[in-house]
């Protein structure tokens, strides 16, 4: 279970998350909608630790992610995260981009981390690009990529932000593919999107961001259907 | 008709004063290197003004020339610290930190050509700092960096010759001893020439074979 608890984060002056309360529970899958500079990429990357926080707390399966005690590296394991650019490391194959966190941050053996990589690099689509170089790939599959590489660390909660934007319209669709099979076999995911067609049709939940403040959350036939909040009417009606 | 007094003696004499710029220049430049990386990360992960005292340090020894350096470190080290040190050793000290101080900032720059979202990407698997310099860093930074070290390393190669200064027989000095005997002033740098070429032609054509090995990727 992933607990936010009244965080809140500044940029210097720039307040980007005002006081956030969200609770995911286990196999659950919540997106996050905005308006860019709403504050639903940085909560993401607080998830992890990858950024600190200001105040509140942040905790995942009871760890409380920003605590000086927690071992932070130990706890990224469990939550996988891609990122709007893929960020293939470039120097390295295929395969050689998925196993290097199992070999180096798990210890695990070549002959296994590579068994997973396989299996991993399969189940997204890209079983034939073993050897291939990352810059020999298209967008949509360096993302795939980059999502079986966050997978072969067997996390149990994954973190997307908005990770389809950077992509040429046809390399859309397969990318969300995959984050649709991902959530119909139970995955516990954070999905940061623009893609509202996706969000209706994959998530549990929906939370609609406005300016560092989750303005409303409810299930996606509720928030699409019937906002609450004059805000989210009036985005939803912008995006339209 | 070509003649010359050079004989195999003579030949001798010159390729151990090749040998000696080998060494010279082999052991500053990975002396210089080990240091230039240290300092290089250092500089980095400081920021620019904590870091400015060891920046001010290499500039001098970018500043300088290098005459300059060995005989004022000659004298400092011998007259002032009255230390018995060799010429040798002396040479392989002051070249040594003039190669760190340019490897320094190549070190720098490939590391910074690193994007940020790469080694963020390699942080959020649960990589330390140290794997994530390891594995991703300074695989990426070595290959942005491989063109300006290769032509460091060159011309530190050229530039021991200015060692004779600390009392070092290299190349170019052996040449001089050769060209004040037997007055044959282009036949022998002619000769000398050829020797720096055939030492530095394979590290040149080494830089280019992992320059297109890399290309691949």
């Amino acid at each position: 279970m992933i607990e936010i608890q009244n965080v809140h984060k500044s940029f210097g002056q720039l307040e980007v998350l005002k006081g956030i309360d969200l609770t995911v529970s286990k196999g659950e899958v919540v997106t996050v909608i905005g308006g860019s500079g709403s504050g639903k990429s940085t909560l993401l990357t607080c998830i992890n630790g990858l950024e600190p926080i200001n105040s509140g707390k942040i905790l995942v399966d009871g760890v409380e992610v920003h605590a000086k005690s927690t071992n932070v590296n130990a706890l990224r394991q469990k939550i996988g995260i891609v990122f709007q650019q893929w960020n293939a490391f470039p120097h390295l194959t295929v395969i050689e981009n998925v196993i290097l966190a199992p070999r180096k941050v798990l210890g695990m053996g070549k002959a296994e981390a590579e068994a997973i990589a396989e299996k991993q690099l399969r189940h997204v689509g890209l079983g034939d690009k073993l050897t291939t170089y990352p810059s020999r790939l298209s967008g949509g599959q360096q993302q795939r990529m980059a999502i079986a590489r966050a997978l072969a660390m067997s996390p149990d909660y994954m973190l997307f932000d908005e990770v389809t934007s950077a992509l040429d319209p046809q390399l859309v669709g397969e990318v969300l593919e995959t984050l649709k099979m991902l959530a119909e076999e139970g995955m516990t995911m954070i999905c940061v999107t623009h893609e509202m067609g996706f969000a209706r049709d994959v998530s549990n939940r929906v939370a609609y961001f406005h300016k560092g403040i989750m303005a409303e959350i409810g299930a996606p036939a509720q928030l699409f259907g019937d906002p609450q909040h004059p805000e989210t009417r009036s985005f939803l009606a912008s995006v339209r | 008709m070509f003649e010359t007094s050079l004989t195999a003696a003579d030949f001798l004499f010159l390729a151990k004063g090749a040998g000696m710029t080998i060494i010279v220049t082999a052991i500053s430049v990975v002396i210089g290197t080990i240091l230039g990386i240290l300092f290089g990360v250092i500089r980095v992960q400081l920021g620019a003004i904590l870091s400015a005292p060891l920046t001010f340090f290499l500039d001098i020894f970018r500043s300088v020339p290098l005459l300059i350096q060995l005989v004022l470190a000659n004298a400092f080290l011998g007259m002032v610290l009255k230390l018995q040190l060799s010429g040798f050793f002396v040479a392989c000290m002051v070249l040594s930190l003039y190669t760190s101080a340019y490897c320094a900032e190549i070190v720098r720059g490939g590391i910074d050509a690193v994007p940020a979202t790469t080694r963020r990407a390699a942080r959020s698997l649960g990589m330390t700092w140290v794997q994530d310099m390891r594995h991703i860093v300074m695989p990426l930074a070595t290959r942005v960096a491989l063109p300006s070290w290769i032509g460091l390393a060159l011309g530190v190669m050229k530039d021991s010759a200015l060692v004779y200064v600390v009392q070092v027989t290299e190349l170019l000095k052996s040449t001089q001893i050769l060209i004040t005997r037997l007055q044959e002033p282009l036949f022998l740098l002619l000769i000398c020439g050829a020797f720096y070429f055939i030492i530095s032609f394979p590290l040149a054509r080494f830089g280019g074979y992992l320059e297109k090995r890399w290309s691949n990727d």
